[in-house]
C-alpha cells in the first residue's frame, strides 16, 4: 500500500539519513546511530524555527554554513541536568561505593556526558565529605563545547538552588550546600577549590577513544539518546576503560539488561543502576 | 454506533491524561480483556519524583499487565505502558520505547504531544489516540497529527469530564471521530477487537 503520508515519511527518513551522513562527513560529528524518534523531533523543530521548507534544504544549509551546523549541534545535544539528581542513588554511592573506592591508592573517575557540570560538582562535594577527594582525579567530558564552558565556570541560576539543596539533603549530605558556593542576585558561584581535582575536556563518546583506566565511570542520561547498537559499542568502551572490578553508574532509566555486554557486569543492587565490571 | 469500520487494523492505542487521571484510567483500563491484541501507551502528567506506585495500583486492578515503559523495551500486546515520571516517552520505528530528558514541552514532561507525534510516525493510520480529562492543552497537537496521518481520534466528552480543558482543546484542534463519556471508552476499545 502506498499513500501520500507513507511516501512523505519515506522521503523525510531518507533526507534525515543524508543529513546525518553529511554532518558526519563534513564536520566529524556522528549522529547516525542516535534514536531516530529523538532526531526527528529535534530536526523538525530546527526546520520550523529556521523556516526551512524541508530536510533537504537543511542538508544544503548545514553543508554550506558552519554556524548553522553549530546551531544544529546544540539542538541535538540535550543538556538538561541538576545537582544530586536522583538523590537516593547518590546516597548509595556515598554509603556503598565510596568505601570500595577507598581501597584504591588513587581513584580515577570519568563523567561521560557531563553537560553543564552539576553532576561533576555533586560528585566532588560527596567525595570531599567522605574524605576521598584528595586522592581522586575526575575527568568530565562532553562533546558540547558550550555546555563544557558552563561546566568549567560552575555558575548556576539562583532559582535552581532550592531543588539542588533539597536533593543534596536527601543524598546524605553532611554539611550545608551553601558551604560550597557564594551567591549574588542571580546566580550561585561554586567555590573554586571544588574544581582542583577536575579536568574538563571535549570528548565525543561515539568517535573518540578511551583515554585512561578508571575506577568509576559515570554516564547518566546519555545512552538513552543512542540506538541499541551504539549503546552496546559504548558499553564496550566503558568496559575497556574500567579497571577489573571498577564501577559503572548509569542513569535512573538506563540499564545493561538488554545488552549483550550484560554478562561482563554485575549489578550492585537489584535496580541495576550501579554495576561492577568483571575481574 | 460506537464501532468504527474494521478496514484499518489499529495496531496501537495512545492515551493522554492529566488532572483526574487516576480516576479516568481506573474507569477505562480494567475493561480491557487480558489478551487485548495491541499495546496501549499512556502519558499521565504527574510529579517529577512520583514513583512506580501508579503502575502498580492499576496493574492490581486490570486484566492486562500495567507497567512503566522501559528504555528500549518493545511495545507488546496485552500490555499498558505508562510514561515514567520526568522523562519524555517516544516510540521508535521498530516499536521500542525511547526516553529523553529534553526540556518540558508546554510545561509538561512527559508530554502527550511528544508521545502522540512519535507514535503517529510509527503507526500512521493504524493508530488510535485518546484524550481524557486535564487542565491544559497538551495532546491537542499530537491528536491533530494522528488525524493527519489517517488515524482514529477519540476524546472524552467534556461534559462530565473531571476537568474539561484538555478534551475541549483537543476537540478544537482535531477532527475527532468519537466523543465518548468516560464510562464508555473502555468498552469501546474492547469492542474494536472483538471477534
Ligand atoms: C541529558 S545530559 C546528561 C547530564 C548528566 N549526566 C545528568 O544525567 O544529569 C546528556 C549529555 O550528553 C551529551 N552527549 C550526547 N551525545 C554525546 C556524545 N556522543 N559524546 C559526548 N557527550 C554526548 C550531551 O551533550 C549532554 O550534555
Amino acid at each position: 500500500m502506498t499513500n501520500t503520508t507513507d511516501d512523505s515519511k519515506e522521503v523525510e527518513d531518507l533526507e534525515i539519513a543524508l543529513l546525518l551522513e553529511g554532518m558526519f562527513k563534513r564536520y566529524g560529528y556522528d549522529f547516525r546511530d542516535y534514536s531516530l524518534a529523538h532526531l526527528r523531533r529535534r530536526l523538525r523543530h530546527r526546520m520550523e524555527s529556521s523556516s526551512l521548507p524541508d530536510m533537504g534544504a537543511m542538508l544544503h544549509r548545514v553543508l554550506h554554513d558552519r554556524s548553522f551546523f553549530e546551531l544544529l549541534l546544540r539542538d541535538l545535544s540535550i543538556n538538561v541536568t541538576e545537582m544530586f539528581r536522583d538523590p537516593d542513588i547518590y546516597l548509595r554511592i556515598r554509603t556503598e561505593v565510596v568505601s570500595r573506592l577507598k581501597t584504591y591508592p588513587f581513584v580515577k573517575i570519568w563523567h561521560a556526558g557531563c553537560a553543564t557540570g552539576e553532576e561533576v560538582y555533586s560528585m566532588a562535594i560527596l567525595l570531599h565529605e567522605e574524605g576521598l577527594l584528595e586522592r581522586c582525579q575526575i575527568y568530565a567530558t562532553d562533546f558540547n563545547q558550550i555546555a563544557l564552558k558552563k561546566a568549567k565556570a560552575g555558575i548556576y541560576a539562583l532559582d535552581q538552588i532550592r531543588q539542588f539543596t533539597a536533593n543534596y539533603q536527601k543524598s546524605g549530605g553532611r554539611e550545608s550546600l551553601s558551604d560550597y558556593y557564594t551567591a549574588d542576585d542571580h546566580s550561585v558561584i561554586l567555590k573554586n577549590w571544588l574544581k582542583k581535582k577536575v579536568v574538563f575536556a571535549d570528548h565525543n563518546l561515539v568517535t573518540d577513544s578511551v583515554f585512561s583506566e578508571m575506577q568509576l565511570v559515570v554516564c547518566r542520561n546519555v545512552l538513552i539518546y543512542f540506538n541499541r547498537e551504539l549503546q552496546n559499542r559504548i558499553f564496550q568502551t566503558f568496559y575497556e576503560s574500567l579497571c577489573p572490578g571498577g564501577f559503572l553508574w548509569l542513569g535512573s532509566k538506563e540499564s545493561l539488561r538488554l545488552s549483550p555486554m550484560n554478562k561482563h557486569f554485575d549489578p550492585l543492587f537489584a535496580d541495576e543502576k550501579i554495576y561492577k565490571r568483571e575481574l | 454506533m460506537t464501532r468504527p469500520s474494521k478496514r484499518v487494523p489499529y495496531e496501537a492505542v495512545v492515551i493522554g491524561v492529566s488532572a483526574g487521571g487516576l480516576h479516568a484510567l481506573r474507569a477505562i483500563l480494567p475493561r480491557l480483556p487480558k489478551n487485548f491484541p495491541v499495546p496501549v501507551v499512556v502519558v499521565q502528567h504527574r510529579g517529577a519524583d512520583s514513583d512506580g506506585f501508579f503502575a502498580e495500583y492499576l496493574d492490581q486492578r486490570c486484566l492486562v499487565q500495567v507497567k512503566e515503559a522501559e528504555e528500549k523495551e518493545e511495545a507488546a500486546p496485552g500490555t499498558v505502558y505508562l510514561a515514567p515520571a520526568n522523562y519524555h516517552l517516544l516510540l521508535e520505528d521498530d516499536r521500542t520505547f525511547s526516553l529523553t530528558l529534553e526540556s518540558r514541552v508546554r510545561f509538561a514532561r512527559p508530554s502527550i504531544d511528544v508521545l502522540f507525534e512519535s507514535a503517529a510516525d510509527v503507526y500512521g493510520a493504524n493508530l488510535i489516540g485518546i484524550i481524557l480529562t486535564g487542565a491544559n492543552d497538551d495532546g491537542s497537537r499530537g491528536l491533530a497529527t494522528i488525524k493527519k496521518r489517517g488515524g482514529l481520534a477519540v476524546v472524552q466528552d467534556p461534559v462530565g469530564a473531571e476537568v474539561d480543558t484538555m478534551p475541549k482543546a483537543a476537540l478544537q484542534a482535531a477532527k475527532v471521530d468519537f466523543v465518548l463519556p468516560l464510562a464508555a471508552i473502555g468498552q469501546f476499545l474492547a469492542n474494536l477487537y472483538e471477534e
